[in-house]
């Protein structure tokens, strides 16, 4: 039934050229580019549709509640391994999958789009498609399921999807060490050349955090191995998925800068955060954004005005033009009408 | 959808060839351009050798500027490309066009860069998958996807066709272990996807690419990750005396909170071949071995096989071997990688097929398997990548017995619509290809069809590249008259069909 309605208003805006802005929790709706449109909620369409433990395999609906698939798999013991932020609580996983943003984790287990088996959506006509399935291997066909992760809801209205999930680690401890940023770096790096299970990492203000997570056997001699004084806050890396942690407070423009693990340290911003190894550094800066797309570039990777600042601005940087003909080739061919959130990722997309 | 208009007509009269070659001649050289008809055979099909022809050419340029070169030459002239790796594909992937020109990746073999610090390799599409893990070994390094045909199989093919392995339970898919390419459009463009960092705003191009079959774009440069290689890995062989109480197994190991590196399966007549064939140490009694490998740190593993063991004997185990040395579980593994091949001796063909279910539906799968065996008159012996459900029977049959391959073949078509009715799929990871082109009408609606259409005329509006793989034109669903399964429910289930 609200399949039917849904599909019925998506043909009706693509008849009328009406411009859609896709909601559900609304917990990331200071991400990408100012959102415009008229409101589309899809929040009701919930629920756990099918989950086996024994598969691995969880199917839900768009409007599910983060916390509550979260619920759903702890008490099998199982967990969505890429540790999706919960900006709020109402965060729902359609939007994870149209954000496609990972948790501390992500270096070591993977990312959303990792995880997700298929989906099923409504695009920019309103057809009802599904790619994908509910099985770990699946080569029959493009992967649009991947596609669709991350594409901030701009190539369909995402209904229903599956993910592989995993095994809970048994057990987690986190130690700390004081030290530099560019010794943070170093030590890392070579943590990450061994078998140490090693599953999330932090450096704020002059401390490396290092968390390991495995059997307890693995733990404890990992513990042993790289020595360290044990961290206390039991908090620590929930407070950094979620953005609650201080670094993440205030009103200044917040960059986040995905470079190789090991590249050079930057001298810029006002603050930075480390995580993901080396791989992910966020910079609290009020300072001329050409800066942080210079040094991301220069180390291969790229960098996205995440929170604050001119929402209006390329806050995803600009693509390169073979790449921006392809992604509005892809566009149109989901979304003819450029009626679903448009320009939320890119000013022409 | 997006038609380009100012396509014109191949020249493709003598002439018209002649001065095609000539222009390829000129951009990678002679002796790399192939044009003789006993050159042109060692290429008339990958893997899959049921399907078989002729391109115009063979042109094998050496860098990535070749390859953009040669591209704005076939894209001016209208000319189709279809790419080949190392041509070990199973699904007719690179099965050439008569019409057009196969573009061999295969000199582009070099290792650019190793990164140990970033755990990246970046290597040239034509390098071998093992020739990577063997390149980074004495880092203690390697790279995890490990199809069969990782001896052999390219980088590039890898990307093409999405592969998997016998570990990738645990440690991914090819998509799960690429973070950059280099694409050459068929405009002859050179594109980056992906890039240095783990993340990349824009669309996921990078996971489009994967198992795209050659029909999005060439590429020319694959970054891969390196995973540290694991202290300690210890194989379990695990013996049932009937196939579903091995099937119930593997979902209790799964559901107890192990997370096995590999966990395979094997069914008598697999059993029976390989160690015939390999003397691998396998019961031949046995309706089903499993083979169980947990790999980490020594404590780890220590802990997981106590686990395991306890587990896998509750299930109903009739014996249980753990490998006490590196050679007992290279031992193990020998039979299973070998299975194709020990398949090959005990019949003159064997057709591979590459289905994917959710496990809980292995026992009925199989019980399908063995009706259809009986109904077709062919034999089937079973291999699995159990843990995660790929399932790959292998049809025997006699490819000079009138009438055989056809039939094999509609028994392989059989068995995948059965797997989509399972809920599962009708490719794994060998691909779509040729082969399974039908089968794409079971799979999908004709909307989703279409909307697979406008993606690939999004990188290739003429359709250029590969043409004829991958995706059904609705046409030929129309005549194929497969009816599409939706959530496992056919049209008319109450309908009775035999």
């Amino acid at each position: 039934m609200f399949i039917k309605q849904l599909q019925e208003t998506v043909k009706d805006a693509f008849a009328k050229k009406i411009e859609l802005d896709i909601q559900s929790g609304n917990s990331k709706r200071f991400l990408g580019r100012t959102p415009k449109g008229a409101a589309l909620s899809i929040a009701q369409y919930s629920g756990i549709v099918e989950y086996d433990p024994a598969e691995l395999v969880i199917t839900v609906k768009a409007g599910t509640a983060l916390r509550d698939i979260n619920s759903a798999l702890a008490k099998n013991n199982q967990y969505l391994p890429f540790d999706a932020p919960n900006f709020s609580n109402e965060s729902t996983i359609g939007g994870v999958v149209a954000a496609g943003l990972s948790g501390p984790i992500r270096p070591w287990t993977g990312s959303v789009r990792d995880y997700v088996l298929g989906i099923e959506c409504i695009d920019g006509r309103g057809d009802h498609l599904r790619f994908g399935g509910r099985v770990m291997k699946n080569v029959a066909g493009y992967d649009v399921s991947r596609l669709t992760v991350g594409s901030m809801g701009t190539l369909g209205i995402i209904l229903q999807m599956s993910f592989k999930v995993l095994p809970k680690p048994e057990t987690s401890a986190t130690v700390y060490f004081d030290c530099s940023q560019v010794k943070s770096i170093e030590k890392i790096t070579q943590m990450g050349l061994t078998s140490l299970p090693l599953s999330a990492s932090l450096w704020v203000a002059n401390k490396l955090f290092v968390r390991l997570s495995g059997s307890q056997a693995a733990v404890a001699k990992g513990l042993e191995i790289i020595g360290g004084n044990r961290c206390l806050d039991n908090d620590l890396w929930q407070k950094l998925r979620d953005h609650t942690h201080s670094f993440f407070h205030g009103e200044s423009p917040l960059w986040r800068v995905s470079v190789p693990a090991n590249s050079a340290v930057a001298e810029i911003g006002d603050e930075c955060l480390v995580e993901w190894g080396g791989s992910l550094r966020w910079y609290k800066s009020s300072q001329q954004n050409e800066k942080f797309h210079e040094y991301a570039q220069k180390c291969g990777g790229n960098a996205i005005l995440f929170r604050n600042g001119d929402r209006s601005s390329d806050v995803n940087g600009k693509l390169h033009p073979v790449l921006g003909r392809i992604h509005k080739q892809l566009k149109k061919s989901f979304d003819p009408g450029n009626i679903l959130n448009p320009g939320r990722m890119y000013k022409d997309l | 959808m997006n038609i380009d208009t100012k396509v014109i007509e191949p020249d493709l009269s003598p002439v018209g060839l002649k001065g095609l070659f000539e222009s390829f001649v000129d951009i990678v050289g002679e002796s790399h351009v192939l044009t003789e008809k006993e050159q042109l055979y060692p290429y008339e099909c990958d893997g899959l050798s049921a399907y078989k022809a002729l391109p115009l050419a063979v042109v094998l340029p050496a860098t990535a500027e070749e390859v953009c070169e040669v591209m704005r030459l076939c894209h001016k002239q209208n000319i189709p490309v279809v790419a080949r790796g190392a041509g070990t594909g199973l699904s007719g992937g690179a099965l050439p066009y008569e019409q057009g020109i196969l573009l061999s990746l295969a000199r582009l073999n070099q290792i650019i860069n190793i990164d140990p610090p970033n755990r990246v390799a970046v290597v040239q599409p034509g390098v071998r998958n093992l020739a990577i893990t063997e390149a980074v070994a004495d880092l203690g390094l390697y790279y995890a996807p490990d199809p069969s045909s990782q001896i052999a199989c390219s980088i590039g093919g890898n990307v093409a066709e999405n592969s998997g392995g016998v570990h990738c339970l645990k440690y991914g898919l090819t998509v799960h272990n690429v973070i950059h390419l280099k694409v050459v459009t068929i405009e002859g463009e050179l594109i980056e996807i992906g890039g240095g960092g783990l993340d990349t705003p824009g669309y996921d191009l990078l996971a489009l690419m994967h198992g795209s079959e050659g029909l999005l774009g060439i590429i020319v440069e694959v970054t891969v990750k390196l995973l540290p290689k694991p202290d300690v890995a210890v194989a379990i062989l695990a013996s049932f005396d009937d196939v579903e109480t091995a099937g119930n197994a593997v979902a209790d190991v799964i559901s107890r909170g192990i997370l096995p590196a590999g966990l395979e399966m094997m069914d008598n007549p697999s059993i029976r071949a390989t160690e015939d064939f390999v003397k691998a140490g396998y019961p031949i009694d046995a309706a089903a071995i499993l083979i169980c490998e947990l790999d980490g740190t020594e404590q780890e593993v220590k802990s997981q096989i106590i686990l395991a063991k306890d587990i896998l004997s509750q299930a109903g185990a009739t014996e249980l071997r753990i490998s006490e040395s590196e050679q007992e579980r290279a031992k193990f593994w020998s039979g299973r990688k070998n299975a194709f091949p020990a398949v090959g001796r005990i019949s003159p063909d064997y057709y591979c097929i590459d289905g994917t279910i959710p496990k809980r539906e292995l026992g009925n799968i199989l019980v399908e398997i063995d009706r259809l065996s009986t109904e077709y008159g062919l034999s089937v012996a079973n291999v699995f990548h159990a843990g995660d459900g790929n399932l790959h029977p292998l049809i025997l049959y006699d490819a000079n017995v009138d009438g055989e391959f056809a039939r094999t073949e509609e028994l392989g078509g059989k068995i995948l619509e059965a797997c989509v009715i399972a809920g599962g799929t009708i490719t794994g990871e060998h691909g779509v290809g040729i082969e399974k082109i039908n089968q794409m009408c079971v799979q999908f609606s004709s909307l989703e069809l279409e909307q697979f259409h406008r993606i690939k005329a999004a990188f290739d509006p003429r359709g250029l590249l590969n043409p004829g793989k991958a995706i059904p034109t609705l046409t030929r669903c129309a005549e194929f008259g497969g009816m599409h399964v939706h959530d496992g429910n056919l049209p008319f289930a109450d309908i009775e069909r035999f």
